[in-house]
């Protein structure tokens, strides 16, 4: 805190009868202020700072400071071989591991220019919309406890562990998996498994409903998002927005449907936008209700691949992992669909070095959070919680 | 394994990037570059620096072109042609759905590059993160700061040329 803006005493006053009374004026003015939030917020899920400059309880302004988890993993990516990227790049975005290393690959693939076997496909589509479901019900349940509500968090992290469980069981790591490689997957899928995942979507079907009635019905729920936080469609494409965040505000663009990769063209999903009988499009509520719809859909997505996937007795997942990898010289932009958005890897290689010449990551996180300074404009103190939680950052990946 | 490259059909991507340039072509003349077909990520390069602004904005506000989504800004650092340059993935989201990259390079020493942040919002926080890795500046930007190192950070991490400062805030920096 700065400095506290100076009360108007001048209101009170002595009137004509001899007493006191407190007459406020219309031309009653206060001072800015400016109000720090975070590092160390809770409500910022990790270290973001913003600095909120208040007129009393109105936001005028809030400007993100970025950089306390800076890991330089531009650097770091320029200093080792492809293959050892990969482990960073699951500590980007942590909560969505198995999505990171997808796109990561992908974008190499790209430059290899190198066939996937099928099967691979279908596991990495499997562990990624798992590992969604699973990042959505992180956002879902720390949103909730944000706005007070604890139960629902309590739920979400209660079924989010059934997946980490069974992605662990797949890849040998809870949370940081290493698990899909550049031209294949670590290891096949343990026997078995098939049917625990076939039993996990049929468990967890309910429980989304549930969970649904739970928060998203909730009437002290939807008083605190609807209508804050409010994103213009066209406002959404200008900032680069993507992901749930991009589809809250009506615009229908998932990468997995309109930029298609692996075997996603030959599934039935639906991309998930809000019809705007229940929030109104574009605010932060809009941007929850999408997140717990596509975790419906991403059921829909294990469930087909299960059903589709091929079985190959004594499959081998690595058989297709180049010796040595180094790509041809050019330049790639490779992208995938992530929880929070696009994420994508320019990737620039000199064709004779096994380590990348330049390493871009663009992440989803960093282009949805920088609209917070118009976000949070005009917004009241309170809300600058819910437009926060709403946008669902995760700070290994904004500062990478 | 070149060969079979150069003997593939030309996929539905490239094409349409082509017929986009070419309008671009048609209006700047040669301050922009041939177009480089390459399937993985055809690009061209703004050759007149200067008016880089003014393509984005003609590439944006076009009714054929229609970029409207910049999908990510990349600062790259030319030592051997003693250049820095950016790298912007830029798409015509649900409406033409094209895409095309584009260079923009400028001098190593002080270079400036014309900003797009009124363009593309995406592009304000991207630059400033170009300005902190590689040093460039963007002119017209209104908020040109570092991003993701401290403020009194030395010198531009990403650059190829770059040694790390020996000390910062008395404590001795890691190599």
């Amino acid at each position: 805190m700065q400095e506290l803006g100076k009360a108007e005493y001048s209101s009170v006053r002595v009137t004509p009868q001899g007493e006191n009374r407190v007459i406020i004026e219309k031309d009653i003015s206060s001072e800015e202020m400016i109000l720090n939030m975070g590092p160390q917020h809770p409500s910022t899920h990790g270290v973001l700072r913003l600095e909120c400059k208040t007129d009393g309880e109105v936001v005028i302004e809030a400007e993100p400071y970025l950089g306390y988890l800076h890991r330089c993993f531009e650097k770091h990516a320029e200093m080792v071989d492809y293959p050892g990227i990969v482990p960073f790049v699951d500590r980007m975005d942590y909560l969505a591991s198995m999505n990171n290393d997808f796109a990561f690959c992908i974008a190499v693939e790209k430059l290899l220019d190198i066939e996937i076997p099928r099967r691979v496909e279908f596991i990495r589509v499997i562990v990624s919309e798992f590992n969604r479901i699973a990042s959505h019900l992180v956002a879902i349940g720390t949103y909730a406890i944000d706005l007070g509500a604890f139960t629902p968090f309590l739920f979400c992290f209660r079924d989010r562990e059934h997946i980490l469980n069974l992605l662990e069981w797949a890849s040998g790591a809870r949370m940081l998996y290493n698990y899909i490689l550049i031209g294949g997957v670590a290891h096949d899928f343990p026997q078995g498994f098939k049917q625990r995942a076939s039993e996990f979507v049929k468990y967890f079907r309910p429980k989304a409903v549930e969970l649904q009635r739970l928060l998203t019905e909730n009437e002290i729920f939807v008083k605190r998002t609807k209508g804050v936080g409010m994103m213009p469609a066209d406002v959404a494409v200008n900032y680069g927005w993507s992901g749930p965040m991009l589809r809250g505000s009506g615009v229908e663009w998932d990468l997995r449907r309109d930029d298609p990769y692996s075997i996603y063209p030959e599934l039935d999903f639906k991309v998930c936008v809000p019809d705007g009988k229940f929030s109104d499009i574009g605010d932060s509520l809009s941007r929850h209700v999408v997140r717990a719809l596509e975790m419906e859909e991403s059921l829909k997505i294990i469930e087909q691949c299960l059903e589709m996937m091929p079985e190959e007795e004594g499959f081998d997942p690595r058989a297709a992992i180049p010796k040595r990898i180094r790509p041809k010289a050019g330049e790639v932009y490779g992208r995938a669909e992530n929880p929070r958005g696009e994420l994508g890897f320019y990737i620039q290689s000199d064709g004779k070095s096994t380590k990348p010449l330049r390493c871009k990551a663009r992440s989803s996180c960093f282009v949805n959070l920088s609209a917070m300074k118009e976000l949070s404009r005009g917004q009241l103190i309170p809300d600058l919680v819910a437009i926060i939680g709403s946008i669902d950052i995760v700070l290994g990946e904004v500062d990478r | 394994m070149e060969d079979t490259q150069e003997n593939k059909p030309q996929s539905a991507e490239v094409i349409a990037a082509k017929a986009a340039w070419q309008i671009i072509r048609e209006k700047f003349g040669d301050a922009v570059s041939e177009l480089d077909e390459n399937a993985f990520m055809p690009f061209f390069e703004v050759l007149k620096t200067e008016r880089w602004r003014e393509i984005a904005l003609f590439m944006r506000d076009d009714a054929r072109l229609r970029f409207n989504y910049m999908a990510c800004l990349s600062g790259v650092d030319y030592p051997e042609e003693e250049k820095l340059g950016i790298v912007c993935n830029l798409e015509s989201l649900g409406e033409h759905g094209h895409k095309i990259a584009v260079k923009v390079k400028c001098c190593r020493d002080k270079g400036i590059i014309p900003s797009v942040m009124k363009v593309w919002k995406t592009a304000d926080w991207h630059e400033r993160e170009a300005f902190d890795m590689y040093g460039m500046r963007f002119g017209g930007h209104d908020d040109l700061r570092r991003i993701l190192c401290p403020e009194d950070w030395e010198g531009y991490p990403l650059r190829k040329d770059y040694q790390v400062q020996e000390t910062y805030h008395g404590i001795k920096v890691p190599d």
